[in-house]
């Protein structure tokens, strides 16, 4: 278990330091730049901006700066907000991504394992076929679509929660909600097809001839494995749930991690580009390492191999 | 407990803890007029809170709840001015010397004392290459101004003097009889030396005196919070010299861009007026809300920008039937339907100028052109593109002009779309075809629209290039009679319209929802909220909306 550990530690450490190069010198080729105005900029002026945040020196030397910065957990100040510090944006949007983030994940795991398993055991009934036609739909149905919609009944009809912005203890449940409905149907179909595979093995059929009680081979005998499918697929998903979904927080007018991710490019603000990318990053190859390590906990298979 | 119920009350703690702060402050508009807290959409995240870095319309709406110049623009006219900083103020005969006489009870937020020392080093700092200022050359109009920047006077020489605690004596490079609606401009009010000096370097762009805690201003408020991202509050400032005639007790400045969202943020009763409408509600509310909907012009141009150095577009006579070929009305009715005005010229209306009228839809006019210039019909036309941003009304305008160029020239245009930035770049490196773009007003005089244009204005942006035009800007700089230099800018503007390097399209208006609480929205050209004027009623009045804004 120790080899394995180190052994996905060093890849972790590489592929982050790829990451960070990458996009390093990927935004540098995009067209624009991060002091671009409607009202052109005296040369005079561009020229103070560009020395300022050290664009004129060599990519190179700008490179191994920024790394050093990195390295000392200096995160450098955003280009087009200027005077502000890229720390400070991460640090308060990113706990709002995480609370919506996370009620979502309560939300998808809530509705999505129940329907699951219970259309596995009673496969083929109308339990089945509705919750599985449901998630289908859920599926199907983009945020951007479902978002207003809950909106407008929960929002401007019926006048139970903000239509948007982030000020009162209840503003997490709409968008929790619907970012979580899509996420439940994944995690219900997902389960469906783990649990199935699993009611069919022999030691579950074993446990049933030995005459422990229905519920207890599906709650605990098979679930175990059952879960496996969902517990892979949630590893990656939840550093994209934390970090925050553009489209909800635009939707709902969250200042969450999400809006930074899609304005920071559009501003063409390299140091909060780079440092929301390497945010992500590490929070991805720290989920997968966790995954990694759950899913070897669960399954001895994989330890093994 | 049961565990949905469980994880509710686990989600609502943290975001409780994720809420930095609320406290008790209205987030509803009926709510808002009862405690005076105006809330507004402002559009965009302010980039800079530090006054002379200030470069948006954003920007500025924030500032004039912080700050104040000399003067402020009329709250009931466009083209006068009324006491701001100065009680009163006089110009030498030329006038080339205005002097100031400030308020006897100026006072800076924080109380300090203000003085007219601090419009003198302020314009100092602004005059400095290390501050990036992108307005200072609005200061090159103070005598020395451009020569300070270029660091080949010294500081004291700069044509603005302190006379005494009370008196400003601003001396200008030439005689200028509209300067006090210049100086309503941003980059001519005061920044606090003693706050700035405090904190950190004076030209340092990471220096934190613009920091909630920390920023001191001279305006009807004063900065209460700032939450990226969320909203800027702003609260009475007890200091301000008039502040017993401010109404409000507050105003919150959100930073909502997308239109739906503030739509919807009304009709929920969660704001006191909204920065624009969807393009496609516009006509409903028009039609079904009047007395919500407030709809009017802003002094604003919108055009084509034509590369003149291009294949064919460098011919006068392709731009000119270029432009006889649009049908302004046809747009606004079909695509734009807020009630804009066809443009026929560069310049919108404003009293006392005289418009050039060059451009109406006139067809049999454009396909001669054309055919003149060596394109009978369209054939031959080398292929080109127009270049708008990432914005749906700029789309639907390309696509609309796309199939009348088409239809009525037998031309064939593309349409490219490139992110903001993007799009900005490629029209400073004069990379692009036809570019769709717009100018806002800085300050209410035409000139604001025609000096643009000059030879290797950083602006213009079109390749075009015109001695007499040039000219004509240098002689209507040096002119002390306003009516003759009115009439100059006139003969500028006609060179101009000749030429051709812009293809006008429409004058702009603005349309934003009102809420019935609101008292003295003022429907100005300029657009510019006069905070210290503005009110707001409680109980909100009877409205078309009451279904909707007057529920809790």
């Amino acid at each position: 278990m120790l080899r394995f550990t180190l052994n996905r530690l060093t890849q972790s450490i590489v592929v982050i330091l790829v990451v960070f190069s990458i996009t390093f010198f990927m935004i540098r080729l995009a067209p624009g730049d991060p002091f671009a105005s409607p009202k052109a900029m005296p040369p005079d002026v561009r020229k103070v901006l560009v020395e300022r945040y050290g664009l004129d020196k060599p990519l190179a030397v700008q490179y191994f700066t920024t790394m050093g910065s990195y390295l000392k957990g200096d995160l450098l100040p955003s280009m087009s907000y200027q005077g502000m510090w890229n720390s400070k944006i991460i640090k308060d949007a990113f706990p709002i991504s995480l609370i919506i983030g996370l009620s979502a994940l309560g939300v998808a795991l809530g509705l999505g394992l129940p329907a699951g398993i219970i259309a596995a055991v009673r496969k083929n009934t109308w339990l089945d076929y509705g919750p599985m036609s449901l998630a289908l739909i859920g599926i199907c149905l983009p945020t951007f679509v479902m978002g207003p919609i809950l909106i407008a009944i929960f929002g401007l009809k019926w006048r139970l929660f903000n239509v948007a912005g982030w000020f009162e203890k209840t503003d997490w449940v709409l968008p929790a909600v619907t970012m979580g409905l899509i996420y439940a149907a994944y995690i219900a179909r997902m389960t469906r097809g783990g649990m199935l595979e699993v009611l069919n093995q022999d030691y579950i059929r074993t446990a049933r001839a030995k005459g422990v009680p229905g519920w207890r081979v599906v709650l605990v005998h098979a679930l175990r494995g059952g879960l496996l499918p969902v517990v892979a697929f949630l590893g990656p998903a939840l550093a994209g749930i934390a970090t925050g979904s553009f489209i909800i927080e635009k939707i709902f007018n969250l200042p969450g991690l999400g809006q930074h991710f899609v304005a920071s490019v559009f501003n063409r603000d390299y140091s909060l580009i780079l440092a929301t990318v390497v945010l992500y990053a590490v929070l991805l190859v720290v989920v997968n390492f966790l995954t990694d390590l759950l899913v070897a906990w669960i399954n001895p298979k994989v330890r093994l191999s | 407990m049961p565990p949905l119920r469980l994880l509710f009350l686990l989600c609502s703690v943290l975001a409780t803890a994720g809420l930095t702060g609320c406290g008790a402050d209205p987030i509803n508009a009926r709510e808002g007029a009862r405690e005076k807290i105006f809330l507004i959409n402002n559009k965009a995240e302010p980039r800079f809170l530090d006054l002379q870095r200030c470069n948006s319309v954003t920007e500025h709406h924030i500032m004039l709840s912080l700050y104040q110049g000399l003067v402020s623009e009329d709250r009931n006219s466009d083209k006068d001015v009324e006491p701001g900083m100065a009680e009163k103020w006089e110009a030498n005969a030329d006038k080339s010397v205005w002097t100031f006489h400030l308020q006897k009870n100026a006072k800076w937020s924080d109380g300090a004392p203000f003085t007219a020392q601090d419009f003198v080093w302020s314009y100092r700092r602004m005059l400095r290459k290390e501050l990036g200022a992108q307005y200072a050359e609005m200061l090159y109009l103070l005598k020395n101004g451009l020569p300070l920047y270029e660091g080949k006077v010294k500081e004291e020489e700069l044509g603005a003097r302190a006379i005494d605690d009370a008196t400003l004596e601003l001396t200008l490079v030439g005689p200028t009889p509209h300067f006090p609606l210049i100086a309503c401009h941003t980059s001519w009010w005061p920044v606090p030396r003693h706050v700035i000096e405090k904190y950190g370097g004076i030209y340092d762009v990471m220096n934190p005196w613009t920091d909630e805690d920390k920023l001191v201003g001279n305006g009807p408020f004063k900065l209460k919070r700032y939450l990226f991202r969320q909203y800027l509050q702003v609260e009475r400032n007890p200091h301000y010299w008039d502040a017993a005639n401010v109404k409000l007790d507050g105003v919150r400045f959100y930073s909502i861009d997308d239109d739906a969202v503030e739509e919807r943020l009304f009709r929920r009763g969660q704001l006191h007026a909204t920065y624009s409408t969807p393009l496609s509600r516009i006509p409903d509310y028009l039609k079904n809300h009047p007395d919500i909907v407030s709809n009017y012009t802003n002094c604003a141009s919108w055009y084509f920008r034509v590369n003149t150095t291009r294949p064919a577009l460098s011919d006068v006579r392709v731009r000119r039937a270029l432009a006889f070929a649009l049908d302004r009305k046809s747009i606004i009715d079909n695509v734009l339907r807020a009630r804009q005005q066809p443009a026929a010229g560069m310049v919108p209306p404003m009293e006392g100028y005289t418009q050039v009228k060059e451009f109406s839809f006139d067809l049999p006019q454009a396909k001669r052109l054309l055919a003149e210039a060596g394109f009978p019909a369209g054939n031959g036309f080398p292929k080109f593109n127009i270049l708008i941003s990432k914005n749906e009304a700029s789309r639907q305008i390309a696509e609309a002009v796309q199939a009348m160029w088409r239809q009525n020239l037998g031309i064939s245009v593309g349409v490219t779309q490139q992110d903001f930035s993007v799009y900005l770049t490629s029209q400073q490196k004069l990379d692009y075809d036809i570019c769709w773009a717009g100018w806002n007003a800085d300050y209410f005089d035409p000139a604001t629209f025609i000096d643009m244009w000059m030879t290797d204005g950083g602006n213009n942006e079109t390749g075009w290039s015109n001695k007499d035009f040039d000219q004509l800007l240098a002689d209507a700089k040096q002119c002390a009679d306003a009516q003759e230099r009115l009439g100059i800018l006139t003969k500028a503007e006609g060179i101009l319209m000749r030429d051709t390097p812009v293809l006008p399209l429409y004058f702009g208006t603005r349309t934003r929802l009102i809420h019935p609480a609101v008292k003295h929205w003022p429907q100005r050209l300029l657009d510019n909220p006069v905070w210290y004027h503005l009110d707001l009623v409680y109980p909100p009045p009877a409205s078309s909306m009451d279904a909707e804004l007057n529920r809790n």
